[in-house]
């Protein structure tokens, strides 16, 4: 007996299985029963986290600091100071960018003060008329990569342009252009750093790790306390957000360099410099850009997330429309976000693959042929631009700036569309949404709530150590204890609910959905495009549409993370069935296994590593959508988090709780990971 | 290419190595302190430490090529890499030019690299995102030289290499011998005296190998460079070498040229590693010579000797008459019989056609 269980691993599963339903029925719930909650030991955490923030804010390491309106030197905080001139710096840098391109006068203003222009009318930067920044854009979408690129641009330009959301768009841009070079720069000197000490890699990892998993909303209450509400507060909070992978896939990039790679560049004669940024850099580059991708991604990720803490622009705008209900402006304005992002993302790849021709025998012309195009866009665009002056007197100037909400809008299109179905689904939706919510959603929530945490730390730990023994069993109840010592353990159950739910319908349709795909070329390679497609899109987009079709209720949140958290379950689905090598099919199919056989035999656990991992992706994703879920309502830890904004004790509060959710996806993670390695070598792949 | 070897025995050797020892491992320098210069491999392990290379003493002189041979793991590429030094030697004295070069400082070396010394590799380690032209022009590049100059160099080396029309490839877009063309182009950018080559045929099929190994000599031919070059390939080892090194576990077993090696092994390992080299592709006219006798009937057919056997045998076995053998400057100085090349070859009778080697 005691032998069969230690082969099986199933029936060891089983075995837990009874435990727990029996550990379940036999603790009672009441308050002092510690097998049923456990009391909140580090209730207090969150405190000391506020308190010694506000010591290092405020008290500590005071200088002397000249103060120009009391002519005087007088003592003020060190930390205070440098976050100051911080803000101010980066607040600078992205208000020049936005002056750029709507025009206005704080830049001028910070050299010589609001009397001086406001005395002079005549200082202010003008706007760059919306036809030169269009087609100034396309121009290098021309010069980088060719007509098709140049095209997707323009294209991008004008749909904003033309749809009146120029001036949101252009202070995320502008925001953007400012957050992402940072978080890229950051990145990469982390990385490197982490490349040369191993030191440096051991206290980065883990840190990585937790600020990998920890929702985004966590980051925005300490970034408010150093740096205060504003533009650049959001520009730091998204260089925070999209550091972490940047760093990653540097490191990684380094990493899997032949060490012949570096050699070569030293026989070359490099001195350190050279090797870094000649050799080592450019070499790892797939990777790299990866990350550059990824930190693009995540900036536009944050643009409505950074709008809770000043950021101007599209995702301030998209935040009151979704407050507000207004799916047709939310959905145009989605559409912008989208746009921008794509168009990003293809300029930074062909950027970087772009390459020069020696040899060829330029003439002048030709060699500036793009700032000759650019030359002749600008006096084009500006000449349009007076003209616009004359011909719209009275009215906006068209042709110079696209007043906002001004342009052409479908918002009454959509709206109408959403009123339609509204009107003729009406009893469908509504009779899903509230069997969904009934049958479903209540149940299981009530039945999370019912668990004694004794009984969960039994079921967690002990699927731990069937997969991975002590250590990753150890592991997990270190994860979850933090979260049951704080007064959260009911909101946290809550988000699990969300949060494995999804998990479990996505990838159920994941794996159905690449399995299916993967049978044919064509088919593999739409999906695949259709994965891409959809990764660009950042997360709270998917709010807009589950929004119009069942308001503000946990359906939306689950059918948003449900389809968010597919993409990446499909993705690797598709790559695990792909890697399994054809001889091996073959041989199957020769030993007259049938179809079904043969997927279930040989298919589904060779691409099993991959899937596991696809797995571990969609709970990463899953987990940041509940969490932004709490954006339309939740009752989770996520509706903490939102809360802990607006909250004087914010900071303590955010982190922990940040930390609480960032702990329930290292505990699943640690699950996955071994498992998915344990297969891997049980099959020969690693 | 022997010739200006021996001929130049009475200057400084280009390169001079001096009881070099590599260990790797934390506490190599105590160990090797405490060993006093007899490094035992199994000592070495249990305290951590790897034995790289293990006392090598040498020098090589000006076109010289040396090959370095022996098993995977016997120290050849670091060896060879302490001599460039990608390895920073544990103990000893490495001589470049009469310049001491492990006692240089960044700055030195680098300059060292840059005016003397190209490496290929194995691999290529060509860099992915530079193409051919921008490849074998880095070294100038990070020289300092302008763009203009080194592009100019770069096209003068893709036509050496026979690369011409393929400059704005990506190395990607290459084969692997077009790749290593590339690598030997890149290493021989900055015309370098010194050119170190680890294994540069390995990761071709055999047939582009011979064809890189005849580019080889053909450039050799062209350059005259002191090389040092790693192979496991005897065959590859006696078509190119002057001399070859021996090593295993590190310890340079014997340096000879390639007849002596063959003929007088000085350990039982090199007899061993060297038993089934064919005779004929080692040994010259020389060695299977007997001397001139004015009286004897000569056929028409005349031999160079320092041929290797192998090229003239045919032609030799089918005269029936003797053979006479001719030095560099034409002049008669032995007679060669088709009997005594079957002893050699094929009786077994090394002894005696080496004892006329030596
Ligand atoms: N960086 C290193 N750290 C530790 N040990 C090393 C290192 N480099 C080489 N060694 C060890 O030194 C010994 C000699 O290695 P080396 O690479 O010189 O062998 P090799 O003769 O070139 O072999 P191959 O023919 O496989 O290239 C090996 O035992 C190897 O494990
Ligand atoms: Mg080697």
């Amino acid at each position: 007996m005691i032998e069969a269980l230690r082969q099986k691993k199933h029936l060891q599963f089983v075995l837990l299985l009874v435990i727990f339903v029996l550990l379940c029925l036999i603790i009672t719930p009441s308050e002092g029963n510690w097998f049923w909650r456990l009391p909140p030991l580090i209730q207090k955490l969150p405190g000391i986290i506020t308190s010694s923030v506000d010591y290092i804010m405020f008290d500590w390491w005071l200088i002397d600091v000249w103060d120009p309106d009391i002519e005087d030197y007088e003592e003020k905080p060190m930390m205070n100071q440098f976050t100051r001139s911080a803000s101010g710096l980066i607040l600078f840098m992205i208000e020049f960018v936005r002056e750029i391109f709507l025009g206005g006068v704080k830049t001028i203003v910070t050299f010589s003060g609001w009397d001086w222009a406001t005395e002079n009318e005549w200082a202010r930067w003008p706007a760059l008329p919306w036809t030169v920044v269009a087609g100034g854009a396309a121009i290098l979408g021309y010069a980088l990569q060719g007509p098709r690129l140049a095209l997707f641009v323009g294209f991008t330009f004008v749909y904003i342009a033309v749809f009146g959301q120029w001036e949101p768009s252009m202070e995320t841009l502008s925001f953007v252009l400012i957050a992402a070079p940072m978080a890229v720069l950051l990145g990469l000197v982390l990385g490197v750093w982490a490349f040369k000490s191993k030191t440096v890699e051991m206290v980065l990892n883990p840190i990585l790790n937790v600020m990998q998993i920890m929702p985004h909303f966590s980051y925005l209450v300490p970034v408010v306390v150093f740096f205060g509400i504003g533009d650049h507060a959001g520009a730091i909070a998204t260089v925070i957000f999209a550091t972490p992978p940047m760093v990653r896939l540097t490191l990684l990039g380094l990493k899997k360099l032949s060490p012949e790679v570096a050699e070569a560049g030293l026989m070359s004669g490099c001195n350190n410099r050279q090797l870094l940024f000649k050799v080592l850099i450019p070499t790892a580059r797939r990777d790299i850009l990866i990350g550059v991708n990824q930190v693009i991604m995540s900036c536009l990720a944050m643009v409505v997330i950074a709008s809770l803490i000043g950021a101007k622009g599209l995702g301030n705008n998209l935040l009151i429309a979704l407050n507000q209900l207004r799916i047709g402006l939310a959905l145009e304005l989605g559409v912008c976000i989208v746009l921008i992002a794509i168009m990003l993302d293809r300029l930074s790849l062909a950027w970087a693959d772009k390459q020069v021709d020696y040899f060829a025998d330029l003439s002048f012309v030709e060699r500036h042929k793009f700032s000759l195009m650019f030359g002749v866009v600008f006096v084009v665009g500006v000449i349009l631009a007076l003209i616009g002056s004359l011909v719209f007197k009275e009215d906006f100037n068209y042709l110079y700036l696209i007043p906002h909400n001004k342009g052409l809008t479908t918002q009454d299109f959509w709206q109408a569309g959403v009123d339609w179905i509204w009107d003729t689904f009406f009893y469908a939706l509504k009779g899903f949404n509230e069997w969904l919510i009934v049958q479903v959603l209540v149940p299981v929530k009530t039945a999370y709530l019912a668990m004694p945490v004794f009984a969960t730390f039994v079921l967690t730990m002990g699927i731990g150590y069937i997969v991975g023994g002590v250590r990753v069993g150890l592991a997990v109840g270190g994860f979850l204890l933090f979260i049951a010592l704080t007064e959260w353990w009911d909101r946290a159950l809550i988000t699990a609910y969300l949060m494995t739910l999804s998990v479990l319908i996505s990838t159920a349709i994941g794996i159905a959905a690449g399995t299916i795909c993967s049978q044919h070329p064509v088919s593999t390679r739409i999906m695949l495009t259709i994965c891409d497609t959809f990764q660009t899109f950042p997360s709270f987009i998917y709010l807009i549409p589950v929004m119009m079709l069942f308001g503000v209720t946990d359906t939306s949140v689950l059918i948003a993370i449900v389809v968010y958290a597919t993409v990446p379950a499909t993705r690797y689905t598709i790559q695990g069935m792909l890697s399994v090598p054809p001889q091996l099919q073959e041989a199957g199919s020769m030993s007259g296994v049938s179809r079904v056989q043969r997927y279930l035999s040989i298919e589904l656990p060779m691409a099993f590593p991959h899937i596991a991992l696809g797995i571990n992706q969609t709970v990463v994703f899953a987990l940041s959508m509940v969490i932004i879920g709490a954006l339309i309502g939740t009752d989770d830890l996520g509706q903490l988090i939102l809360k802990s904004l607006s909250d004087k004790d914010g900071v303590g509060n955010g982190l922990v709780l940040g930390l609480c959710v960032a702990f329930i996806g290292l505990a699943i993670d640690q699950v996955l990971r071994t498992w998915a390695n344990q297969r891997k070598k049980a099959l020969g792949l690693a | 290419m022997s010739t200006q070897a021996e001929t130049s025995t009475s200057v400084e050797p280009v390169i001079r190595c001096d009881s070099v020892y590599m260990i790797f491992g934390d506490n190599a320098h105590s160990m090797l302190k405490q060993a006093n210069g007899v490094v035992d491999h199994a000592k070495f392990h249990e305290a951590g430490c790897i034995v790289g290379v293990n006392n090598a003493s040498f020098e090589v002189h000006k076109g010289e090529l040396l090959i370095i041979m022996g098993l995977s793991g016997s120290g050849k590429s670091t060896l060879m890499r302490c001599i460039a030094r990608l390895n920073e030697a544990t103990a000893g004295k490495i001589y470049i030019d009469g310049e001491d070069i492990l006692s240089m400082n960044d700055k030195q070396l680098i300059e060292l690299r840059r005016s003397k010394m190209g490496m290929v590799f194995q691999s290529f380690a060509l860099l992915p995102h530079k193409t051919v032209l921008e490849n074998i022009a880095f070294p100038l590049q990070v020289k300092g030289v302008s763009t203009e100059d080194s592009m100019q160099r770069a096209k003068e080396m893709v036509d050496l290499v026979s690369l011409t029309g393929r400059e704005n490839y990506f190395p990607r877009q290459l084969s692997g011998g077009q790749q290593q063309r590339v690598g030997i182009a890149r290493s021989l950018a900055i015309e370098p005296d010194i050119w170190f080559l680890d294994e540069p045929f390995s990761a071709l099929d055999p047939l582009i190998r011979k064809e890189m190994q005849d580019e080889f000599l053909r450039l050799q031919d062209v350059l005259g460079k002191t090389i040092l070059f790693v192979t496991h390939d005897f065959d590859e080892a006696l078509r190119l070498a002057d001399r070859i090194a021996i090593m295993k576990d590190g310890i340079i077993e014997q340096l000879d040229t390639p007849s002596n090696i063959v003929l007088n092994p000085a350990t039982e390992y090199v007899r061993k590693f060297t038993e089934e080299v064919p005779r004929e592709k080692v040994l010259k006219i020389e060695a299977v010579m007997d001397p001139y006798d004015p009286n004897e009937d000569f056929s028409d057919l005349k031999v160079q000797k320092d041929a290797i056997i192998e090229t003239v045998a045919e032609d030799v076995l089918n005269t029936d008459k003797a053979v006479a053998v001719v030095d560099a400057a034409g002049e008669i100085v032995g007679a060669l019989h088709a009997s005594h090349i079957v002893h050699v070859l094929f009786g077994g009778h090394a002894d005696d056609a080496a004892e006329k080697a030596s």
